[in-house]
Protein backbone atom coordinates (compact mmCIF):
# COMPACT_ATOMS: atom_id res chain seq x y z
CA UNK A 1 0.00 0.00 0.00
CA UNK A 2 2.66 2.53 0.91
CA UNK A 3 4.81 1.47 -2.13
CA UNK A 4 1.34 2.33 -3.95
CA UNK A 5 1.02 5.97 -2.49
CA UNK A 6 4.73 6.54 -3.16
CA UNK A 7 4.55 6.47 -6.46
CA UNK A 8 1.50 8.22 -6.86
CA UNK A 9 3.28 10.58 -5.28
CA UNK A 10 6.31 10.74 -7.78
CA UNK A 11 3.38 10.44 -10.65
CA UNK A 12 1.24 13.70 -9.49
CA UNK A 13 3.06 17.00 -10.26
CA UNK A 14 3.16 15.44 -13.96
CA UNK A 15 -0.81 14.36 -13.75
CA UNK A 16 -1.35 17.54 -12.34
CA UNK A 17 0.64 19.58 -14.90
CA UNK A 18 -1.82 17.96 -17.64
CA UNK A 19 -4.56 18.54 -15.84
CA UNK A 20 -3.97 22.32 -15.81
CA UNK A 21 -3.95 21.91 -19.47
CA UNK A 22 -7.40 19.75 -19.56
CA UNK A 23 -9.04 22.39 -17.68
CA UNK A 24 -7.55 25.35 -19.78
CA UNK A 25 -9.16 23.47 -23.08
CA UNK A 26 -12.24 23.07 -21.39
CA UNK A 27 -12.54 26.47 -20.09
CA UNK A 28 -11.51 27.84 -23.47
CA UNK A 29 -14.04 25.46 -25.43
CA UNK A 30 -17.20 26.49 -23.73
CA UNK A 31 -16.26 30.44 -23.26
CA UNK A 32 -16.52 29.85 -27.07
CA UNK A 33 -19.11 26.92 -27.39
CA UNK A 34 -22.00 28.69 -25.54
CA UNK A 35 -21.90 32.34 -26.73
CA UNK A 36 -21.74 30.51 -30.36
CA UNK A 37 -24.17 28.03 -28.92
CA UNK A 38 -26.44 31.04 -28.27
CA UNK A 39 -26.16 32.96 -32.03
CA UNK A 40 -26.97 29.02 -33.17
CA UNK A 41 -29.91 28.38 -30.92
CA UNK A 42 -31.03 31.98 -32.38
CA UNK A 43 -30.60 30.93 -36.19
CA UNK A 44 -32.32 27.62 -35.98
CA UNK A 45 -35.10 29.22 -34.37
CA UNK A 46 -35.19 32.14 -37.17
CA UNK A 47 -37.64 32.50 -39.72
CA UNK A 48 -35.16 32.87 -42.81
CA UNK A 49 -34.90 29.19 -44.29
CA UNK A 50 -30.85 30.10 -45.20
CA UNK A 51 -30.17 31.00 -41.61
CA UNK A 52 -32.03 28.28 -40.46
CA UNK A 53 -30.16 25.77 -42.96
CA UNK A 54 -27.14 26.94 -42.25
CA UNK A 55 -27.26 26.68 -38.37
CA UNK A 56 -29.26 22.92 -38.72
CA UNK A 57 -26.01 21.91 -40.97
CA UNK A 58 -23.68 23.22 -38.44
CA UNK A 59 -25.68 21.83 -35.36
CA UNK A 60 -26.14 18.50 -36.65
CA UNK A 61 -22.42 17.85 -37.86
CA UNK A 62 -21.43 18.74 -34.69
CA UNK A 63 -23.84 16.75 -32.72
CA UNK A 64 -24.14 13.76 -35.09
CA UNK A 65 -20.03 13.49 -35.51
CA UNK A 66 -18.36 11.73 -32.44
CA UNK A 67 -16.04 14.67 -30.68
CA UNK A 68 -13.20 12.27 -31.14
CA UNK A 69 -13.85 12.26 -35.09
CA UNK A 70 -14.22 16.07 -35.08
CA UNK A 71 -11.19 16.72 -33.19
CA UNK A 72 -9.38 14.35 -36.35
CA UNK A 73 -10.89 16.44 -38.20
CA UNK A 74 -9.65 19.47 -37.42
CA UNK A 75 -6.14 18.12 -36.72
CA UNK A 76 -5.34 15.80 -39.39
CA UNK A 77 -8.13 16.73 -41.68
CA UNK A 78 -7.72 20.52 -42.21
CA UNK A 79 -3.71 20.26 -43.20
CA UNK A 80 -5.32 19.37 -46.68
CA UNK A 81 -6.54 23.14 -47.37
CA UNK A 82 -3.10 24.46 -46.04
CA UNK A 83 -4.39 25.55 -42.78
CA UNK A 84 -1.84 24.05 -39.86
CA UNK A 85 -3.21 24.20 -36.42
CA UNK A 86 -1.51 23.49 -33.67
CA UNK A 87 -2.89 20.22 -31.20
CA UNK A 88 -3.83 23.22 -28.22
CA UNK A 89 -5.44 25.21 -30.70
CA UNK A 90 -7.22 22.28 -32.79
CA UNK A 91 -8.36 20.69 -29.43
CA UNK A 92 -10.35 24.01 -28.46
CA UNK A 93 -11.49 24.64 -32.47
CA UNK A 94 -13.37 20.66 -32.49
CA UNK A 95 -14.47 20.73 -28.71
CA UNK A 96 -15.82 24.48 -29.19
CA UNK A 97 -17.74 23.35 -32.11
CA UNK A 98 -19.29 20.31 -30.20
CA UNK A 99 -20.03 22.82 -27.41
CA UNK A 100 -21.92 25.30 -29.63
CA UNK A 101 -23.71 21.88 -31.61
CA UNK A 102 -25.02 20.80 -27.91
CA UNK A 103 -25.63 24.00 -26.43
CA UNK A 104 -27.72 25.17 -29.15
CA UNK A 105 -30.26 22.54 -28.41
CA UNK A 106 -30.19 23.26 -24.76
CA UNK A 107 -30.57 26.93 -25.13
CA UNK A 108 -33.11 26.38 -27.69
CA UNK A 109 -35.27 24.35 -25.05
CA UNK A 110 -34.42 26.96 -22.23
CA UNK A 111 -36.26 29.71 -24.75
CA UNK A 112 -39.13 27.74 -25.81
CA UNK A 113 -39.72 27.56 -21.59
CA UNK A 114 -40.30 30.71 -21.60
CA UNK A 115 -44.07 31.28 -21.42
CA UNK A 116 -45.36 32.63 -25.54
CA UNK A 117 -47.10 35.78 -22.63
CA UNK A 118 -43.74 37.17 -22.01
CA UNK A 119 -42.89 37.23 -25.67
CA UNK A 120 -46.25 38.83 -26.07
CA UNK A 121 -46.02 41.55 -23.05
CA UNK A 122 -42.27 42.18 -24.86
CA UNK A 123 -44.05 43.30 -28.13
CA UNK A 124 -46.91 45.28 -26.41
CA UNK A 125 -44.45 47.28 -24.69
CA UNK A 126 -42.47 48.00 -28.27
CA UNK A 127 -39.45 46.30 -27.99
CA UNK A 128 -38.13 44.91 -30.89
CA UNK A 129 -37.14 41.61 -31.64
CA UNK A 130 -33.75 41.94 -31.02
CA UNK A 131 -34.57 43.86 -27.63
CA UNK A 132 -37.41 41.43 -26.83
CA UNK A 133 -34.37 38.18 -27.19
CA UNK A 134 -31.72 40.95 -25.06
CA UNK A 135 -33.94 41.64 -22.38
CA UNK A 136 -36.61 39.37 -21.93
CA UNK A 137 -36.13 35.57 -23.96
CA UNK A 138 -32.47 35.08 -23.15
CA UNK A 139 -32.25 35.93 -19.32
CA UNK A 140 -35.02 34.57 -18.49
CA UNK A 141 -33.88 31.14 -20.87
CA UNK A 142 -30.27 30.73 -20.27
CA UNK A 143 -31.50 30.26 -16.20
CA UNK A 144 -33.49 27.46 -16.94
CA UNK A 145 -30.96 26.19 -19.15
CA UNK A 146 -28.30 26.31 -16.68
CA UNK A 147 -28.49 22.64 -14.49
CA UNK A 148 -28.08 21.43 -18.22
CA UNK A 149 -25.11 23.70 -19.06
CA UNK A 150 -23.35 22.45 -16.17
CA UNK A 151 -23.85 18.83 -16.65
CA UNK A 152 -22.80 19.36 -20.37
CA UNK A 153 -19.29 21.14 -19.46
CA UNK A 154 -18.87 17.77 -17.12
CA UNK A 155 -19.26 16.09 -20.15
CA UNK A 156 -16.27 18.54 -22.23
CA UNK A 157 -14.15 17.93 -19.69
CA UNK A 158 -14.50 14.37 -20.34
CA UNK A 159 -14.20 14.71 -23.84
CA UNK A 160 -10.75 16.82 -23.25
CA UNK A 161 -9.27 13.12 -22.45
CA UNK A 162 -9.51 12.56 -26.16
CA UNK A 163 -7.06 14.66 -27.06
CA UNK A 164 -4.79 12.09 -26.16
CA UNK A 165 -5.66 11.41 -30.15
CA UNK A 166 -4.44 14.32 -31.20
CA UNK A 167 -1.18 14.45 -29.19
CA UNK A 168 -2.19 16.87 -26.71
CA UNK A 169 -0.31 16.92 -23.33
CA UNK A 170 -2.87 16.39 -20.83
CA UNK A 171 -3.69 14.22 -18.22
CA UNK A 172 -4.08 11.04 -19.98
CA UNK A 173 -1.32 11.60 -22.54
CA UNK A 174 1.06 12.14 -19.54
CA UNK A 175 -0.56 9.23 -17.96
CA UNK A 176 0.07 7.04 -20.78
CA UNK A 177 3.12 8.51 -21.57
CA UNK A 178 4.67 7.50 -17.29
CA UNK A 179 2.54 3.54 -18.15
CA UNK A 180 4.59 3.37 -21.45
CA UNK A 181 8.24 4.17 -19.41
CA UNK A 182 7.19 2.41 -16.09
CA UNK A 183 4.93 -0.46 -17.32
CA UNK A 184 2.53 0.58 -14.20
CA UNK A 185 -0.13 1.12 -16.56
CA UNK A 186 -2.67 0.02 -14.12
CA UNK A 187 -1.21 1.97 -11.30
CA UNK A 188 -1.22 5.44 -13.24
CA UNK A 189 -4.52 4.38 -14.61
CA UNK A 190 -6.31 4.33 -11.76
CA UNK A 191 -4.96 8.21 -10.64
CA UNK A 192 -5.62 9.55 -13.83
CA UNK A 193 -9.06 7.89 -13.15
CA UNK A 194 -9.64 8.81 -9.88
CA UNK A 195 -8.41 13.03 -10.55
CA UNK A 196 -11.38 13.06 -13.34
CA UNK A 197 -13.58 11.25 -10.64
CA UNK A 198 -12.74 13.56 -7.85
CA UNK A 199 -13.79 16.83 -10.32
CA UNK A 200 -16.64 15.34 -12.30
CA UNK A 201 -18.29 13.76 -9.00
CA UNK A 202 -18.83 17.08 -6.88
CA UNK A 203 -19.63 18.62 -10.50
CA UNK A 204 -22.42 16.22 -11.05
CA UNK A 205 -23.63 16.90 -7.27
CA UNK A 206 -23.75 20.67 -7.86
CA UNK A 207 -25.89 20.16 -11.20
CA UNK A 208 -28.09 18.06 -9.01
CA UNK A 209 -28.39 20.96 -6.57
CA UNK A 210 -28.70 23.41 -9.48
CA UNK A 211 -31.66 21.33 -11.14
CA UNK A 212 -33.78 21.60 -7.77
CA UNK A 213 -33.25 25.12 -7.43
CA UNK A 214 -33.86 26.87 -11.09
CA UNK A 215 -35.27 23.87 -12.66
CA UNK A 216 -38.16 24.77 -13.48
CA UNK A 217 -40.04 28.22 -14.62
CA UNK A 218 -39.82 31.37 -12.10
CA UNK A 219 -41.54 34.37 -11.76
CA UNK B 1 -5.74 2.64 -57.33
CA UNK B 2 -5.77 1.85 -53.85
CA UNK B 3 -9.72 3.34 -53.11
CA UNK B 4 -9.99 4.79 -49.73
CA UNK B 5 -14.24 4.73 -49.40
CA UNK B 6 -14.05 0.94 -49.68
CA UNK B 7 -11.74 0.54 -46.84
CA UNK B 8 -13.13 2.96 -44.55
CA UNK B 9 -16.21 0.69 -45.03
CA UNK B 10 -14.63 -2.08 -44.16
CA UNK B 11 -14.38 -0.48 -40.39
CA UNK B 12 -17.89 -0.79 -40.78
CA UNK B 13 -18.76 -4.36 -38.76
CA UNK B 14 -16.36 -3.66 -36.31
CA UNK B 15 -18.26 -0.42 -35.31
CA UNK B 16 -21.48 -1.95 -35.14
CA UNK B 17 -20.11 -5.15 -33.78
CA UNK B 18 -18.24 -3.26 -30.80
CA UNK B 19 -21.37 -1.51 -30.59
CA UNK B 20 -24.09 -4.15 -30.11
CA UNK B 21 -21.29 -6.27 -28.08
CA UNK B 22 -21.15 -3.49 -25.34
CA UNK B 23 -25.04 -2.59 -25.89
CA UNK B 24 -25.49 -6.47 -25.02
CA UNK B 25 -23.53 -6.30 -22.00
CA UNK B 26 -24.34 -3.03 -20.83
CA UNK B 27 -28.10 -4.02 -21.21
CA UNK B 28 -27.84 -7.39 -18.91
CA UNK B 29 -25.50 -6.11 -16.63
CA UNK B 30 -27.81 -2.69 -15.93
CA UNK B 31 -30.77 -4.63 -14.91
CA UNK B 32 -28.88 -6.48 -11.40
CA UNK B 33 -27.18 -3.07 -11.16
CA UNK B 34 -30.94 -1.08 -11.15
CA UNK B 35 -32.40 -4.09 -8.94
CA UNK B 36 -29.52 -3.02 -6.70
CA UNK B 37 -30.11 0.72 -6.78
CA UNK B 38 -33.37 0.26 -5.44
CA UNK B 39 -33.35 -2.60 -3.10
CA UNK B 40 -33.86 -2.13 0.46
CA UNK B 41 -30.96 -3.30 1.88
CA UNK B 42 -28.72 -0.22 2.36
CA UNK B 43 -25.28 -1.51 1.64
CA UNK B 44 -26.03 -3.14 -1.88
CA UNK B 45 -27.54 0.47 -2.34
CA UNK B 46 -24.36 1.64 -1.25
CA UNK B 47 -22.13 -0.18 -3.69
CA UNK B 48 -24.84 0.56 -7.00
CA UNK B 49 -24.84 3.93 -6.25
CA UNK B 50 -20.89 4.17 -5.70
CA UNK B 51 -20.64 1.58 -8.57
CA UNK B 52 -22.76 3.79 -11.39
CA UNK B 53 -21.78 7.00 -10.08
CA UNK B 54 -18.06 6.36 -10.53
CA UNK B 55 -18.60 4.70 -13.82
CA UNK B 56 -19.77 8.06 -14.91
CA UNK B 57 -17.25 10.06 -13.40
CA UNK B 58 -14.21 8.56 -15.30
CA UNK B 59 -14.14 9.56 -19.12
CA UNK B 60 -14.72 6.53 -21.25
CA UNK B 61 -11.22 6.40 -23.00
CA UNK B 62 -9.67 6.02 -19.56
CA UNK B 63 -12.22 3.11 -19.18
CA UNK B 64 -10.91 1.29 -22.10
CA UNK B 65 -7.37 2.00 -21.31
CA UNK B 66 -7.57 1.01 -17.90
CA UNK B 67 -9.53 -2.44 -19.11
CA UNK B 68 -6.62 -2.97 -22.25
CA UNK B 69 -3.66 -1.44 -21.20
CA UNK B 70 -4.12 -1.95 -17.18
CA UNK B 71 -5.99 -5.04 -16.70
CA UNK B 72 -4.81 -6.21 -19.98
CA UNK B 73 -1.32 -6.24 -19.46
CA UNK B 74 -0.81 -7.42 -16.12
CA UNK B 75 -3.64 -9.99 -15.23
CA UNK B 76 -5.19 -11.03 -18.45
CA UNK B 77 -4.50 -10.99 -22.30
CA UNK B 78 -7.28 -9.23 -23.82
CA UNK B 79 -8.00 -8.51 -27.61
CA UNK B 80 -8.34 -4.88 -28.62
CA UNK B 81 -11.99 -5.60 -29.75
CA UNK B 82 -12.28 -7.82 -26.29
CA UNK B 83 -11.06 -5.03 -24.35
CA UNK B 84 -13.28 -2.24 -25.90
CA UNK B 85 -16.56 -4.38 -25.67
CA UNK B 86 -16.24 -5.29 -22.22
CA UNK B 87 -15.15 -1.35 -21.59
CA UNK B 88 -17.96 0.21 -22.93
CA UNK B 89 -20.10 -2.28 -21.57
CA UNK B 90 -19.30 -1.40 -18.44
CA UNK B 91 -20.13 1.84 -18.98
CA UNK B 92 -23.25 1.14 -20.66
CA UNK B 93 -24.47 -1.43 -17.56
CA UNK B 94 -23.93 2.47 -15.61
CA UNK B 95 -26.27 4.53 -18.35
CA UNK B 96 -28.61 2.24 -18.70
CA UNK B 97 -29.15 0.98 -14.70
CA UNK B 98 -30.17 4.97 -14.70
CA UNK B 99 -32.43 4.75 -17.52
CA UNK B 100 -33.85 1.63 -16.11
CA UNK B 101 -34.57 2.88 -12.96
CA UNK B 102 -36.38 6.18 -14.42
CA UNK B 103 -38.51 3.47 -16.36
CA UNK B 104 -39.40 1.75 -13.08
CA UNK B 105 -39.83 5.61 -11.30
CA UNK B 106 -42.26 6.61 -13.85
CA UNK B 107 -44.68 3.94 -13.52
CA UNK B 108 -47.36 4.92 -11.09
CA UNK B 109 -46.95 3.92 -7.42
CA UNK B 110 -50.71 2.53 -7.42
CA UNK B 111 -49.11 -0.30 -9.50
CA UNK B 112 -46.90 -1.39 -7.31
CA UNK B 113 -49.23 -1.51 -4.44
CA UNK B 114 -51.93 -3.02 -6.75
CA UNK B 115 -49.45 -5.75 -7.51
CA UNK B 116 -48.87 -6.22 -3.20
CA UNK B 117 -52.76 -6.22 -3.10
CA UNK B 118 -53.25 -8.69 -5.34
CA UNK B 119 -50.56 -10.95 -3.58
CA UNK B 120 -48.28 -11.01 -6.68
CA UNK B 121 -44.80 -10.88 -4.26
CA UNK B 122 -41.90 -8.68 -5.48
CA UNK B 123 -40.50 -11.31 -8.26
CA UNK B 124 -43.83 -11.51 -9.90
CA UNK B 125 -45.04 -7.51 -9.01
CA UNK B 126 -42.07 -7.06 -10.93
CA UNK B 127 -42.08 -9.40 -14.23
CA UNK B 128 -45.81 -9.71 -14.61
CA UNK B 129 -46.91 -5.97 -13.82
CA UNK B 130 -43.51 -3.34 -12.75
CA UNK B 131 -41.25 -4.42 -15.90
CA UNK B 132 -43.22 -4.37 -19.01
CA UNK B 133 -44.83 -1.00 -18.18
CA UNK B 134 -41.21 0.56 -17.45
CA UNK B 135 -39.77 -1.19 -20.82
CA UNK B 136 -42.33 1.28 -22.82
CA UNK B 137 -40.93 4.29 -21.18
CA UNK B 138 -37.21 3.05 -20.98
CA UNK B 139 -36.78 1.92 -24.88
CA UNK B 140 -36.71 5.11 -25.77
CA UNK B 141 -33.82 6.84 -24.14
CA UNK B 142 -32.79 3.00 -24.68
CA UNK B 143 -32.13 3.93 -28.12
CA UNK B 144 -30.73 7.29 -27.37
CA UNK B 145 -28.49 5.99 -25.22
CA UNK B 146 -27.49 3.15 -28.51
CA UNK B 147 -26.79 5.90 -30.96
CA UNK B 148 -24.52 7.94 -27.89
CA UNK B 149 -22.71 4.55 -27.83
CA UNK B 150 -22.07 4.32 -31.57
CA UNK B 151 -20.67 7.11 -31.13
CA UNK B 152 -18.45 6.07 -28.78
CA UNK B 153 -17.04 3.19 -30.30
CA UNK B 154 -14.96 5.33 -31.80
CA UNK B 155 -12.84 5.82 -29.12
CA UNK B 156 -12.03 2.20 -29.51
CA UNK B 157 -9.49 2.98 -32.58
CA UNK B 158 -7.30 4.71 -29.90
CA UNK B 159 -6.45 0.75 -28.66
CA UNK B 160 -6.39 -0.60 -31.77
CA UNK B 161 -10.10 -1.85 -32.91
CA UNK B 162 -9.87 -2.23 -36.21
CA UNK B 163 -13.30 -0.20 -36.90
CA UNK B 164 -14.32 2.93 -38.90
CA UNK B 165 -12.28 5.49 -37.08
CA UNK B 166 -8.67 3.99 -37.32
CA UNK B 167 -9.85 2.77 -40.62
CA UNK B 168 -10.40 6.77 -41.77
CA UNK B 169 -6.91 7.34 -39.58
CA UNK B 170 -4.83 5.07 -42.13
CA UNK B 171 -6.81 6.04 -45.26
CA UNK B 172 -5.65 9.61 -44.34
CA UNK B 173 -2.56 8.80 -43.35
CA UNK B 174 -1.79 6.86 -46.93
CA UNK B 175 -3.64 9.23 -49.13
CA UNK B 176 -2.49 12.22 -47.50
CA UNK B 177 -5.34 14.17 -48.10
CA UNK B 178 -7.55 14.10 -44.56
CA UNK B 179 -10.05 16.45 -44.64
CA UNK B 180 -12.18 14.14 -47.56
CA UNK B 181 -11.91 11.22 -45.32
CA UNK B 182 -12.62 12.65 -42.44
CA UNK B 183 -15.83 14.47 -43.46
CA UNK B 184 -17.21 11.10 -45.14
CA UNK B 185 -16.42 9.30 -41.89
CA UNK B 186 -18.84 11.97 -39.76
CA UNK B 187 -21.68 11.57 -42.37
CA UNK B 188 -21.16 7.65 -42.01
CA UNK B 189 -21.71 8.55 -38.56
CA UNK B 190 -24.84 10.73 -39.08
CA UNK B 191 -26.72 8.58 -41.56
CA UNK B 192 -26.05 5.72 -38.78
CA UNK B 193 -27.81 7.45 -35.90
CA UNK B 194 -30.56 9.25 -38.34
CA UNK B 195 -33.05 5.81 -38.89
CA UNK B 196 -32.64 4.61 -34.94
CA UNK B 197 -33.42 7.97 -33.77
CA UNK B 198 -36.36 8.28 -36.26
CA UNK B 199 -37.78 4.66 -35.25
CA UNK B 200 -37.01 5.68 -31.62
CA UNK B 201 -39.75 8.53 -32.43
CA UNK B 202 -42.16 6.69 -33.88
CA UNK B 203 -41.94 3.62 -31.11
CA UNK B 204 -42.15 6.07 -28.43
CA UNK B 205 -45.18 7.08 -29.11
CA UNK B 206 -46.75 4.18 -29.63
CA UNK B 207 -45.58 2.81 -26.44
CA UNK B 208 -46.21 5.76 -23.81
CA UNK B 209 -49.82 5.37 -24.34
CA UNK B 210 -49.77 2.20 -22.82
CA UNK B 211 -48.70 2.95 -19.21
CA UNK B 212 -50.51 3.40 -16.59
CA UNK B 213 -49.80 6.75 -14.27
Amino acid sequence: MSELVEEWTSFLPDLLQGLDISVEVTLLSLAIGIPCGLVLAVLVSSSSRLAKGAGLLIVEFGRGAPALVLLQLVYFGLPTTGLLLSSFVSAIAALAWNTAAYTSEIIRAGLDAVPFGQREAATAIGLNPLDALRFVLVPQGLRMAIPALVGFSIQIFQATSLCFTIALPELLSRSYGIGSQTFHYFSVLLLAGLIYAAICIPASILMKRLEHAIGHYAT
Amino acid sequence: MWSYPAFLVSGLPWTLSVTAGAFAIGALIGLPVMLAEESTFAPLRLIARTYVNLVRAVPPIVWLFIVYFGVGSDLLRLTPFGAAVIGLGLISSAHLAEIYRGGMISVGKGQREAASALNLGPVYGFIDVMAPQAVRVALPPSAGYAIGLLKDSAISSAIGVPELTERANEAAQATLTGLPVYVALAAIYILMSVPVAWLARAVDTRLRAKVAR
